[in-house]
């Protein structure tokens, strides 16, 4: 009896390891395509994106093809370039900035059988999932560091537009450095565009004038921390480490990782269980961090921040936990609670200790 | 020693054909720039030139992008014939989109057929409101119009910015900078099926024929057409300048508002805080790469749009960079220039002999 049993494991196993070659031979690659609002450039949140795409393509090797367009503006143009993905024959189309958002679902409804992930929107549909990230959970851990260095109490910060992404950021950091220092405020410049190195750099200045002795951005450029490195001041880098771009004065940057999910995104394309979903990841799924932190910083905060960040990520600490009032004095999040994710993305108040008026 | 030196006469058949040899030599460079990166030259062309507008949805897409072009290069080339430089066409354009899109999202409800006209016509008021303001300062304090127009490009942002941040903010949109999607009855409608063509190409093609007649036809095109070439016999004809510079800074206002309000309520369909990805700029360069002549005009918008396309294509096909696209819109302005600088020059060569005795 022990033969024929052999034989017929012997004879399923290869019969088994035939069909898997078989179909890994037969199967044809998975065409990706990436479509970027910026020049890739060597830091900033378009090269993070792409740092994810060539993440995801070495690790599925030849089971994937990818393809990118990069510096696509956002409202009329990003259609066409959206659409010629699908119409190759593009089986997931990553869209990455959010006016890309309605150009996506218009073309998505026309090519049902190609999966569209947008990053930072809110229209979903049967093929159109939604991704983004807690950076705000970054934004805290960088102001405890921020907070902690500076000596005047004050921290600059230049940003694009005042949009709840970029307000979430603002609130949290501002939170996170009066964690470890009551008397710290921001002071905010708006350059009203996400790219404008010379821009950047006037509202770096003015702010080191208003006495501003730490900059953070949430713009896409690296001219705030060189900025700051002229200065002799500290920085906070945001998307890339720009430690080489200001090496004394980056304390340390919060940093955008898209490679894993992308590559777990398009495994699940590949093996037919991608569904339409919105993800909204932070610290525990890996997709936010903070660069290695400057030796400059006392061992203490650092280990602070260590712990902070294992707080978020076991869920035990919410950057946004009551009680949080607005600029006004008037209670925001109740003690006890913490902010719904509904309000974070609605979220249009500055927190207490955010100077100057929210534009509108 | 080279010299270049006037020609007495330059050929006026060689002045509209430069602009047909630059695009040929660009074509050219185009091939070696591939050689040297290491592609093939045939691959490189198809992707750039053929591949982005073999099928219908890319020829939609030509159009599509060269009807903003088309139409606001009409509308400058109108005034710099006449030496009235508007660089305010992208401010101008934003200000049409703004009042036309201002009257849809006002009445966004009632669904009234006369919704999409109402806007256009509004769009070219608004254009033309912000170009009053450099021919105003201009025939009242002779104000620079170029400054004046080009620094109204950043208010024009500024002010759609503020608008799009706020009060026409898309109450649903999540306090995203979007006003909401205009209604159907506010869109321009596809002229050709399966594309994204609207009906701004035919305002764009109108606007040439328009353009055309006006320059040839009309005793005031005549009178901008002699005041562009001599300056000087215009004053002593005694021809209106405050008239021309109204009627040139007018014209691309008109045009280039026109061409926002069709941006809005075509490709994009609502307002966002940039309508356009530089329209107004580019219009610049393509109205004097078509020679200012309606359609000179009409082929340069024409051959820009697939630029554009053919670098987007390029980076699809073969993973070029997005500055492919740049590189070569700089090439060819470059070679038009250098062409034209041979057009009206020639050159001689001198014997060095005579220059060594002389130094």
């Amino acid at each position: 009896m022990k033969k024929p049993g052999f034989l017929l494991s012997a004879v399923t196993g290869a019969l088994l390891s035939m069909a898997g070659i078989a179909a890994t031979g037969a199967a044809e690659p998975l065409k990706v395509g990436f479509v970027y609002v910026s020049p890739i450039s060597d830091a900033g949140w378009t090269f993070q994106h792409e740092t994810g795409r060539r993440q995801m393509a070495a690790a599925l090797g030849d089971r994937v093809v990818t393809k990118f367009v990069e510096q696509v503006p956002e409202g009329g143009e990003a259609e066409r370039v959206i659409r010629q993905f699908a119409a190759d024959g593009y089986g997931l189309v990553f869209t990455t900035s959010f006016g890309y958002m309605n150009p996506t679902i218009k073309v998505a409804k026309r090519f049902p059988d190609t999966k569209f992930e947008h990053a930072t929107g809110y229209k979903r549909d049967k093929n159109v999932g939604t991704y983004n990230v807690r950076f705000y959970e970054g934004r805290y851990l960088a102001g405890i560091v921020a907070g902690s260095m500076s000596k005047s109490n004050t921290a600059g910060y230049v940003a694009a537009f005042p949009i709840p992404e970029v307000l979430m950021g603002i609130n949290a950091f501002t939170l996170g450095m009066q964690s470890v220092n009551p008397k710290a405020t921001t002071k905010v410049i708006w350059t009203n565009s996400w790219y404008d190195p010379g821009r950047e750099r006037e509202a770096a200045d003015v702010l080191v004038t208003q006495g501003a002795d730490v900059l953070t951005h949430h713009t896409d450029s690296t001219a705030v921390v060189q900025r700051a490195e002229d200065r002799g001041i500290y920085a906070v880098g945001y998307h890339s480490d720009m430690s080489k771009y200001g090496p004394r004065a980056h304390l340390t940057a919060v940093t955008h990782h898209w490679g894993d999910f992308y590559t777990r995104l398009t495994q699940e394309v590949i093996e037919g269980k991608w569904t339409s979903r919105d993800v909204w990841g932070g610290i525990a799924a890996g997709m936010v961090s903070l660069a290695p932190i400057n030796p400059a910083v006392p061992k203490e905060i650092v280990a602070l921040v260590k712990d902070k960040e294992e707080a978020i990520r076991n869920g035990t600490f919410h950057p946004f936990q009551g009680p949080v009032r607005d600029q006004q004095g008037g209670m925001r999040i109740a003690g006890g609670t913490t902010i719904s994710d509904e309000d974070l993305l609605k979220m249009e108040w500055y927190v207490e200790g955010v100077q100057g008026k929210l534009p509108r | 020693m080279i010299r270049l030196e006037p020609r007495p006469r330059a050929s006026k058949a060689m002045r509209y054909l430069s602009p047909v040899i630059a695009a040929a030599l660009t074509g050219v460079c185009g091939v070696i720039f591939s050689a040297l990166a290491g592609l093939d030259p045939l691959d490189t062309f198809y992707a750039f030139f053929i591949a982005p507008i073999d099928d219908r949805y890319g020829l939609g897409e030509l159009g599509v992008k060269a009807a903003p072009l088309m139409l606001i290069a009409t509308g400058l080339a109108i005034g710099f014939r006449s030496n009235v430089w508007n660089i305010g066409a992208e401010g101008q354009l934003t200000l049409g989109a703004v009042s036309g899109g201002g009257l849809v999202l006002l009445f966004y409800d009632s669904g009234s057929a006369w919704l999409l006209p109402g806007a256009v016509v509004a769009g070219a008021i608004g254009g033309m409101l912000w170009a009053a303001i450099p021919a105003i300062l201009r025939t009242r304090f002779n104000t620079n119009e170029i400054l004046v127009s080009l620094m109204l490009n950043y208010v024009a942002l500024l002010l759609l910015s503020y608008l799009v941040h706020g009060p026409w903010r898309d109450p649903e949109g999540f306090n995203f900078p979007e006003s909401r999607l205009f209604p159907d009855s506010a869109m321009l409608p596809v002229i050709l099926a399966d594309t994204r063509l609207h009906l701004g190409f035919l305002f764009a093609v109108a606007a040439v024929a328009i353009g055309w007649v006006f320059v040839r036809r009309s005793f005031i095109g005549y009178q901008m057409r002699v005041a562009g070439l001599a300056g000087g016999a215009a004053e002593y004809a005694g021809f209106n300048r405050a008239r021309m510079i109204w009627i040139g800074l007018l014209a691309g206002g008109a045009a280039a508002g026109v061409a926002g309000i069709c941006e809005a309520a075509g490709p994009i369909g609502q307002l966002l805080p940039s309508i356009s990805p530089g329209y107004g700029y580019a219009a610049i360069i393509v109205a004097f790469v078509g020679r200012l002549h309606p359609i000179g005009i009409l082929l340069a918008s024409l051959l820009m749009s697939l630029l554009y396309l053919g670098g987007e294509a390029a980076q699809m096909e073969l993973g070029l960079p997005s500055a492919v696209t740049g590189i070569f819109q700089g090439v060819l302005l470059f070679l038009l220039l250098a062409v034209d600088l041979f057009v009206n020059y020639r050159v001689r060569f001198k014997t060095t002999v005579v220059e060594e005795a002389l130094s």
